[in-house]
């Protein structure tokens, strides 16, 4: 009987009880409790709503894990049906973005899965048992029990970034049935009365309300958990802009209409932060516009008046947000770095509607909450009581979370939870801005909240002692004036370097940002230049930083100690320019090609199917280019939340030793896991081929398909395959340089599902060409116009490859600059600096070879062309030709040489070859021919 | 007695200055060391200086390759840039990362193995050089991709042979290299070493397009007075050596000897053959063997005796060592490539042409059996002085084996003259026009 068991488990579900009510609409019963029975084993589990569950996945070793949040049946009850919050599994987050966590994840460690992309609806069916998940505070340790069969929950996943969680999510009976919570905002952290991000929201509005005496243990914890005010208002600034942004991109019409229009954008900026930034400062205009009339500066009104486009009711909306994010993200940052930031969100704002005076002794401007209620009159009306009555319980559990964390372990937390930021503008998205509208000021309005108020201001006072002690980072963020406060703000900009002649919108953008945030601008420039570069490709998006372990260690060449020096004149300037690695900010002349890629990617992502497609083109026609365009776009697009989420992984088959190791660089790119060829086929294989609830689209590029040639061609065969299964969700596409490619090494079955979605880059023409370099020139005065003229019509009629276009303009500004001494010369580079650089690269030197050679090796080519005069053949053996030679000497009046000698010069005319020659073991046999034309040997000869 | 003792003494001091000359011509000759400025070449020198100067400070990847026949300074001029890139006094801080991989590294295996060695990088993967060439190339371009323009240190590669490497399997190596160049990635400067003219048509289309396609061409173009004037600076001692008035008369007397007629004679004759330097070097090193402490200068029959040896035929000095047998099988097989214009022999034939002169001679001095003419045939072809026709299978009787001569008419003539004792009627059996 065991032994049947272990073999095959066979289950049989059953509801319990009856069921709990019925949704008509839907025809669905609802049902509290499940319950299972392994047939043959007396003993049931019964699952209820609320528990925790395994539910069968790809993997038999680690299934999925998730929570019940409903349980019903259709009125057959055939049907059984579990809506669920999935977890995710330390396996299932991908490699790249383990690298965002900071540390080494625990075995047992889940993710509370906040993303939407994936269905939560699962058969009932494939519940297996339930589980135990604990939640643990962010800075607990793991317990050390290998019990298998409790898992940990610390931070929760969102596809991009990890948050922490809260314990009431995890562990607490769920809100009712009726309304599942997919994303966190229903079942809202709790702002403790000593959170401080509560404070922000409660600073505004206390005027109404009686401050409520600071209780002093929870003075105690606030002074030594300062940072988490820091945090929050950090998180608050972070989700100003982003929001902004996603608005932006929503109201454009469809993301790939337009994408000339945001390749144009893009094109402004250097920096991926600038769009974002100037976004910001605008989205931060607004409420000021409507606060004070405040403006100042045109451009943010022009900003202001772009961003207005879109519905205007929106604007004060995402203002509004910012207390409730700050309210939300309280228990994300039990981090410390100083009281300061939120302060500085006050003095933002206050500073846009009242003297900057009142700042912040007495942060709570009447004026300004007036303003904030007047503006969302319906907010209070909206708001389910449910969640007021949330509120106290999870204050308690915030609570002890803040108890939990020793001053010791803060900055360690810091390190590790940054990247949790990103986090809120997709959830923010998800709900409906009227929801988010109206939960705002109720939760300003929290008694609670405005009891943090109070004692923040204590705080204040307590920081300002405080402030001798601390570090001098935390010395440089907490600044007590306002005056301080800006100078700082100055060196921060400054820092930033981000002081160049774009906007000044920028720079206030900036500020406001930095202020609100309260982070340093550093860090946060470069988290965000890490995720946003435009010149990297997406997948390369987060690169380890630090080796952890010695097997996954990955080296770097050694830096060097000084800087790479910045090109000082114009040929320079054009040099860097035209270096084919310098990535430019649009692929001129690909625009057709760009946009059936991206369509094609796009529909493929959108409807979540897969398919191939075969790109081919002579090299240097940017057909790799053009891709890696394509997904740094969809990828934006993805960020922006107009696209699922998707993951990009490129294969090339030149950097691979052998086909099958494709296999084993897909699997590592996708998961981290490293396999032999064969497994990972398998476990490929398996991934694509099974259903999976929660799985992205893949967008796999393969380059360089040829080598992906075998006898068998099965590597190219399940290339193409898994596409067309039903759960894969992938999307292939294949870069050659034929076009015939799989008519000619394909066997029909590969062929077959390569399927006909072709396309071919034709080489360049030679205005194409042109194009190019004047788009990478940008402006860059450094060619004349014939030059450039001539550079691209050589190469069109050569080869139409633009990287040999580049090479030859480079050389080409190397060349003037030589030539520079020349006082005539405009310092342009022209039509004979052109001509000399093509002449270098086009020209062979045989004949210059030829006039270098020495006498003997002269005289013995001549005997060659004797004896092929002799013999009416382009053939002949060394000592046929040798023969010629001696007659040759004696005419010449040199003394003739040995065989031996003649071997040699043979010899040394073959390695140039010159001459083409057999292997010299054969001595004085071998057959001799010429590799060069004997006119050209006759003249290289002659004109000496 | 003093005059005695102060005699030996003059001559202890005479023989440790001749050591030291030998000493320092020796090394000049031998060790190949990197000149303190390259001769001949200083246009391509300061061309491929520039580049590499580009990619140490702006961090610009380039590809380059250098053409030059044997022995005209390719590895000479590349590493002198490298290293005077490394070690530029101005610029300590941008070292570069000098790679030198070449013949040896007979796949692409093993030259990734050597690149990474070359980098230390083994260190950063625990001491030890890991197992397989997939995770090795992976590893070396995750290094390399890891670094960018501005911040990593510059790597230089030199790919000596560099045709070699375009042999190898998919030319992995070559693509990753040009790609690394191509790409916004750590700034390489890829310098490809080669005496291959055409070495381009050598490369995969999608290598090619990746390639910078910029060569420089190392053709010296030397004038005999040049080459005369380096012969004389290789002999000549330096202004640092210890004892001035030796010096002088040894750089005095190399002033003699390279004006001398027939020394001149010798030296166009050489320089005629091949402008590289190598073979001239070769030439003084036998010349300075010669020079003793009883014979303290080189004397211009020291040099011809030299010239003459470089210059002899190998295949003719090997003749001088056979028996007088084969020697008349050899002059058997002349007599037949005459006859039969170069078509195949066999055993049996040359046998058979031993044979007629032997009966025209009716002298019986030469009487040998068929195993020991056999055996006489097989140490030729062992010596390679006779090789079989390719394709002959060995189904066929060794006698009747097809062969053909490895030596040509004059060598086997000049071998004749030389050969010691060689009996008159052989050697004019050998001149006589018929067999």
């Amino acid at each position: 009987m065991k032994y049947f068991t272990r073999l095959r488990v066979r289950r049989v579900y059953k509801w319990r009880g009856e069921p709990e009510s019925f949704n008509r609409k839907l025809k669905t019963y609802e049902y509290r409790s499940l319950e299972i029975s392994v047939e043959g084993l007396p003993r049931t589990t019964v699952i209820t709503t609320g528990q925790h569950i395994l539910i069968e996945g790809d993997d038999e070793d680690n299934p999925y894990v998730a929570k019940v949040i409903r349980l019903f049946g259709d009125e057959s009850g055939k049907q059984k049906k579990a809506v669920v919050q999935w977890f995710v599994r330390v396996s299932e987050v991908p490699v790249s973005k383990l690298k965002l966590l900071g540390r080494e994840p625990h075995r047992q460690e889940i993710f509370y899965y906040q993303s939407r992309s994936c269905d939560d609806e699962v058969n009932a069916e494939s519940i297996i048992r339930p589980v135990q998940v604990k939640h643990l505070d962010g800075a607990a340790p793991f317990p050390d029990s290998d019990d298998k069969d409790t898992l940990y929950v610390k931070l929760s996943w969102d596809s991009k970034t990890f948050k922490v969680v809260d314990a009431a999510v995890v562990e607490s009976q769920p809100a009712p049935a009726s309304s599942p919570p997919p994303h966190p905002k229903p079942s809202l952290p709790p702002s403790p009365p000593c959170s401080p991000p509560a404070a922000a929201p409660a600073s505004r509005g206390p005027s109404r309300r009686a401050l409520p005496t600071p209780d002093p243990t929870i003075m105690r914890k606030a002074a030594s958990g300062e940072v988490r005010y820091s945090r929050t208002t950090m998180s608050a600034g972070k989700a100003g802009p982003l929001e902004a942004e996603s608005r932006h991109s929503v109201t454009k019409l469809s993301a790939s209409k337009c994408l000339s229009d945001k390749r144009r954008n893009a094109s402004a900026r250097t920096p991926g932060v600038r769009k974002k930034l100037e976004l910001s400062s605008a989205d931060d205009m607004i409420p000021q516009d409507i606060l004070s009339q405040l403006l100042d500066e045109e451009q943010e009104v022009m900003l202001a008046q772009r961003l207005s486009s879109s519905p205007p009711q929106a604007l004060p909306l995402t203002h509004s947000l910012t207390p409730i994010r700050r309210a939300h993200t309280a228990p994300i940052a039990p981090l410390r770095i100083s009281l300061k930031p939120s302060v500085v969100v006050l003095d933002k704002l206050s500073e846009m509607d009242s003297p900057p005076s009142t700042a912040r002794d007495d942060s709570t401007s009447p004026q300004l909450d007036d303003v904030m209620d007047a503006e969302f009159p319906n907010g209070s009306v909206k708001t389910p009581r449910r969640r007021r009555n949330a509120t106290p319980r999870r204050n308690c559990v915030t609570r002890s979370e803040q108890k939990a964390t020793t001053p010791s372990q803060k900055r360690e937390q810091k390190t590790s939870k940054e990247p949790a930021l990103a986090v809120l503008p997709e959830v923010d998205n998800e709900n409906s801005p009227m929801l988010t509208a109206a939960v705002t000021p109720r939760s300003s309005k929290r008694k609670s909240a405005q009891l943090v108020s109070s004692r923040i201001r204590k705080q204040l006072n307590l920081d300002n002692q405080q402030e001798l002690n601390s570090d001098t980072e935390d010395e440089d963020e907490f600044v007590p004036s306002k005056k301080d406060l800006q100078s700082s703000e100055d060196e921060d900009e400054e820092e930033a370097g981000l002081g160049s002649d774009e906007e000044v919108a920028v720079k206030r953008g900036r500020r406001a940002a930095a202020a609100a945030g309260g982070r340093t601008p550093r860090s946060k420039q470069k988290t965000r230049v890490s995720t946003r570069t435009p010149r990297k490709t997406p997948s390369k998006k987060v690169t380890p930083s630090t080796p952890r372990t010695p097997r996954h260690a990955t080296p770097s060449i050694p830096s060097r100690t000084l800087p790479a020096r910045q090109p000082t004149n114009v040929l320079e300037e054009a040099r860097t320019r035209l270096h084919v690695s310098s990535v430019p900010e649009s692929l001129p002349c690909r625009e057709q090609e760009f946009q059936d890629i991206y369509s094609f990617v796009e529909s493929k992502i959108i409807d979540s199917t897969g398919g191939c497609m075969y790109i081919s083109g002579v090299p240097g026609t940017g057909k790799t280019a053009t891709v890696h365009e394509v997904m740094r776009c969809l990828q934006h697009a993805a960020d922006m939340d107009e696209i699922p989420p998707f993951h990009f992984i490129e294969i090339n088959g030149m950097k691979m030793t052998d086909p099958h190791q494709a296999y084993v660089q897909i699997l590592q790119k996708l998961t981290g896991q490293k396999a032999t060829a064969d497994h990972a086929a398998a476990l490929l294989e398996k991934r694509f081929s099974n259903p999976a609830p929660r799985k992205e689209t893949t967008v796999l590029l393969v380059d360089e398909l040829d080598l992906l040639w075998t006898r068998k061609q099965n590597v190219m065969y399940n290339l193409f395959d898994w596409p067309t299964r039903r759960h894969a969700r992938l999307v292939v596409l294949t870069i050659a340089n034929t076009m015939d490619l799989p008519e000619r090494i394909m066997i029909n079955r590969v062929a077959s599902r390569l399927g006909l979605t072709r396309m071919s880059f034709q080489p360049y023409s030679f205005k194409q060409l042109q194009q190019i370099i004047m788009s990478r020139l940008n402006k860059v005065k450094a060619f004349e116009e014939d030059a450039l003229q001539l550079v691209s019509r050589k190469v069109a009629a050569l080869s139409g490859d633009a990287r040999r276009c580049l090479d030859i303009c480079r050389r080409a500004t190397e060349i003037c600059e030589h030539s520079g001494a020349d006082p005539s010369a405009t310092g342009l580079v022209g039509m004979s600096h052109v001509m000399e650089a093509l002449n270098e690269m086009f020209s062979s030197a045989y004949i210059t070879a030829i006039k270098c050679a020495s006498v003997q090796e002269q005289l013995f080519l001549r005997a060659v062309i004797a004896e092929f005069r002799r013999l009416g053949l382009e053939e002949a053996t060394f000592q046929q030709v040798f023969v010629q030679h001696q007659a040759l000497c004696r005419v010449e009046g040199l003394q003739p040489i040995s065989v031996s000698e003649g071997l040699t010069v043979c010899q040394r005319l073959g390695a140039c070859r010159l001459l083409l020659l057999e292997p010299s073991r054969l001595g004085v046999l071998q057959r001799v021919r010429l590799n060069v034309s004997q006119d050209d040997v006759l003249y290289a000869l002659k004109s000496e | 007695m003093t005059t005695g003792y102060t005699a030996f003494l003059l001559l202890c001091v005479f023989i440790r200055l001749h050591f030291q000359v030998q000493k320092i011509l020796r090394e000049r000759f031998c060790h190949q060391k990197l000149p303190e400025k390259p001769e001949g070449v200083e246009a391509q020198h300061k061309h491929l200086l520039e580049l590499l100067k580009r990619t140490a400070i702006h961090g610009e990847s380039n590809s380059v390759l250098i053409v030059g026949p044997r022995g005209a300074g390719k590895t000479m001029v590349s590493l002198h840039s490298g290293l005077k890139m490394g070690l530029c006094v101005e610029m300590p801080e941008k070292k570069m990362n000098c790679i030198e991989v070449c013949l040896l590294q007979t796949d692409d295996r093993i030259a990734l193995k050597e690149i990474t060695r070359q980098l230390h990088l083994e260190n950063a993967v625990g001491d030890k050089v890991f197992g397989s060439f997939a995770e090795n190339l992976a590893f070396l371009l995750e290094a390399l991709k890891k670094g960018d323009r501005s911040s990593s240190r510059p790597v230089l590669f030199v790919l000596d042979e560099f045709d070699l490497f375009a042999h190898h399997k998919n030319q992995t190596l070559l693509y990753n290299l040009f790609d690394v160049s191509q790409s916004a990635q750590a700034p390489v400067a890829v310098v490809g070493l080669t005496c291959r003219l055409d070495v381009l048509e050598l490369l995969e289309k999608r290598v090619k397009s990746r390639f910078s396609h910029r060569q420089i061409h190392l053709l010296s173009s030397l004038t005999f007075s040049q080459y005369l004037e380096r012969v004389r600076a290789q002999l000549s001692l330096p202004g640092s050596f210890p004892d001035s008035k030796f010096a002088q008369d040894w750089n005095g007397g190399i002033e003699t000897l390279c004006e001398d007629k027939s020394v001149e004679e010798v030296l166009q004759r050489h320089f005629n053959s091949s402008t590289d330097f190598r073979s001239i070097q070769m030439l003084l090193m036998l010349c300075l063997s010669r020079v003793s402490v009883a014979k303290p200068t080189i004397k211009p029959a020291d040099l011809l005796e030299a010239s003459r040896l470089c210059l002899s035929d190998a295949k003719a000095n090997m003749l001088h060592g056979l028996s007088i047998l084969e020697l008349c099988l050899i002059i058997a097989m002349k007599h037949l490539n005459d006859v039969y214009e170069g078509e195949p022999f066999n055993l049996q034939m040359v046998h058979n042409e031993f044979k007629k002169f032997l009966h025209r001679k009716s002298n019986s001095m030469y009487n040998f059996d068929q195993p020991v003419i056999m055996k006489a045939f097989e140490h030729l072809q062992q010596l390679e002085l006779i090789r079989p026709v390719d394709g002959s299978s060995a189904k066929t009787q060794r006698e009747y084996q097809l062969m053909r001569l490895m030596l040509d008419h004059s060598q086997i003539m000049e071998a004749l003259q030389k050969y010691p004792q060689c009996p008159t009627d052989v050697k004019q059996w050998a001149m006589s026009a018929f067999g």
